[in-house]
């Protein structure tokens, strides 16, 4: 009786007789995680969860979702793990090429755009991932750059994207977009500040969202480097 | 002849003219990418073990609705009588309501024929119910209780199957709970050993499963009476914020102010100290 309680995916069915059902093989499964990042003046922050998930259940605790791709930019992929990992290998050979044609490293603003033709190459299989790039431009001013599945992209200042985007997007656009407030002071962010905000508000997330939690994994990247920073959030 | 306006008694079981209409909105809804409400379940862990001077059960406090936690500290032990207690996973408002029916049925059974409930008579009240009703109501239910026959422990799934066993498990972390239960449970243990075994089994729930979380409640049923622990524990992970997230008077705009005197005269006035000790 009980194997019937779980449906395809590990979700539990809903308790009502359907008639005959045809299961179809889905390629694609949703493993979980947040992503964010913010741009400062001079540095930029990413940020993910380090939960692995399926269904109910849980398959890793340690699974960070950034990743470094050069001296100056971090990428941030959410959504299915396997096309995560193959999109992160697949971008990597592209860097090392660009480095052997060009005799130098790609720049944040390049990586963004070459991302985006990947992306939209796989146009009618897409590469189930939530891409968010964060780093320096070439001036070492802090950019972001957020991605949908397809390819279409943007330069933002701030940008959640994953299972928790929904909860974390308007909390940043308060906190650092000053948006729905009157009479506070515009203050620039500054790196101490925006790594406070972005523990707190994955604090938050973690409480909220079943999804996200276990641990959150920090990079900034500034013109020093990327260090990088791991702090624990609920593990239920 | 009959009034017009006596109220006609609903045929029973349930009304399906929605359903047309349900399928119609979805069409619409899922063409303008927004998703119908979805029911609140509780995602749950609960588990019941008998010992030697009567029943633990246990479950855990969070309730989702979909991926989103919607209730941090939901009960999910009801009451059914003095010495029957019920654990209840599935859809939330199903398993409130059937247990609260339930109560209150047998409330009037023991008023009218003066006797305290048994267990075995709950469990067939609420199979019968359940049945009817096709697994449309999705409740799984632990009942446990003590009665002048001994100490009992019975599931009752959605569909009107029934067990009766001296440990269990039900809900989406039941797996998890169950292996540490099959580990360690020992017929006629001591009462504080079984309420350490539920209170690990429910933690591993709460652990390895993402529908449940949060806290643990407790409810040791014994000849003597009821113990509802809640919580029995506290989840250790509480939320440590750097910042404050104050804002001030003032933040959000007024655009328009209208105010409206209300007239009224003093009739009676009464003062009750509160007790500050």
């Amino acid at each position: 009786m009980f194997a019937q309680v779980y449906g395809d995916n590990g979700k539990m069915k809903e308790y009502h007789y359907s008639g005959p059902v045809e299961h179809r093989f889905s390629p694609y499964s949703f493993n979980g995680g947040t992503v964010l990042a913010v741009a400062g003046e001079d540095f930029a922050i990413v940020a993910s969860d380090t939960r692995l998930s399926e269904g109910y259940s849980i398959h890793s605790r340690d699974s960070p979702k950034c990743y470094k791709l050069t001296n100056t930019t971090v990428i941030g992929c959410s959504g299915f793990h396997g096309d995560c990992l193959t999109l992160t290998k697949i971008i990597d050979a592209r860097l090392k090429m660009y480095k052997h044609s060009n005799n130098k490293s790609m720049t944040s603003g390049a990586i963004a755009a070459m991302l985006s033709t990947i992306l939209y190459g796989r146009r009618f299989f897409p590469y189930y991932v939530y891409n968010i790039i964060g780093g320096l431009d070439e001036e070492g001013k802090g950019a972001v750059y957020s991605f949908d599945p397809v390819g279409s992209y943007q330069r933002d200042t701030y940008k959640a994207g994953g299972s928790a985007s929904a909860m974390l997007q308007p909390l940043l656009d308060n906190q650092i977009g000053f948006k729905n407030m009157e009479g506070v002071q515009h203050l620039p962010l500054n790196q101490e500040k925006a790594v406070q905000l972005v523990k707190d508000v994955f604090i938050s997330a973690a409480e909220r969202d079943v999804y996200t939690g276990d641990a959150l994994r920090i990079c900034i990247v500034t013109k020093e480097g990327i260090k990088e920073e791991t702090v624990p959030l609920r593990k239920d | 002849m009959a009034l017009s306006n006596v109220v006609e008694t609903p045929a029973s079981g349930f009304n399906f003219e929605n359903v047309s209409r349900n399928v119609a909105l979805e069409g619409l809804l899922e063409g303008g990418h927004t998703k119908a409400p979805k029911p609140m379940k509780t995602g749950t862990t609960i588990a019941g073990v008998v010992c030697k001077d009567g029943v633990v059960l246990g479950a855990d406090t969070r309730a989702t609705s979909g991926e989103v936690v919607a209730d941090k500290m939901c009960a999910k032990i009801h009451y059914i009588s003095p010495n029957m207690y019920c654990c209840g996973a599935g859809t939330a408002a199903d398993t409130e309501k059937t247990t609260d029916l339930l109560s209150s049925n047998l409330t009037i059974f023991s008023m009218n024929s003066g006797r305290n409930p048994r267990v075995v008579m709950a469990v067939n009240i609420l199979q019968d119910m359940l049945f009817r009703y096709r697994g449309q109501i999705g409740a799984s239910l632990i009942l446990g209780g003590v009665d002048c026959t001994g100490n009992h422990l019975y599931t009752v799934g959605p569909y009107g199957s029934i067990d009766n066993v001296p440990y269990l498990a039900m809900g989406s972390g039941d797996l998890a709970a169950l292996g540490i239960l099959e580990d360690r449970f020992k017929p006629n243990m001591e009462l504080e050993e079984a309420k350490e075994l539920v209170r690990d089994a429910i933690h591993s729930g709460i652990m390895s499963d993402l529908g449940s979380g949060n806290n643990i409640d407790i409810c040791v049923i014994t000849k003597q009476g009821v113990d509802y622990i809640r919580p029995y524990q506290e989840s250790e992970y509480k939320d440590k914020r750097q910042r404050r997230y104050k804002y001030r008077p003032g933040t959000t705009s007024i655009l328009t102010e209208k105010i409206v005197p209300l007239e009224l005269e003093v009739v009676q006035e009464t003062v009750q100290r509160m007790d500050t000790a």
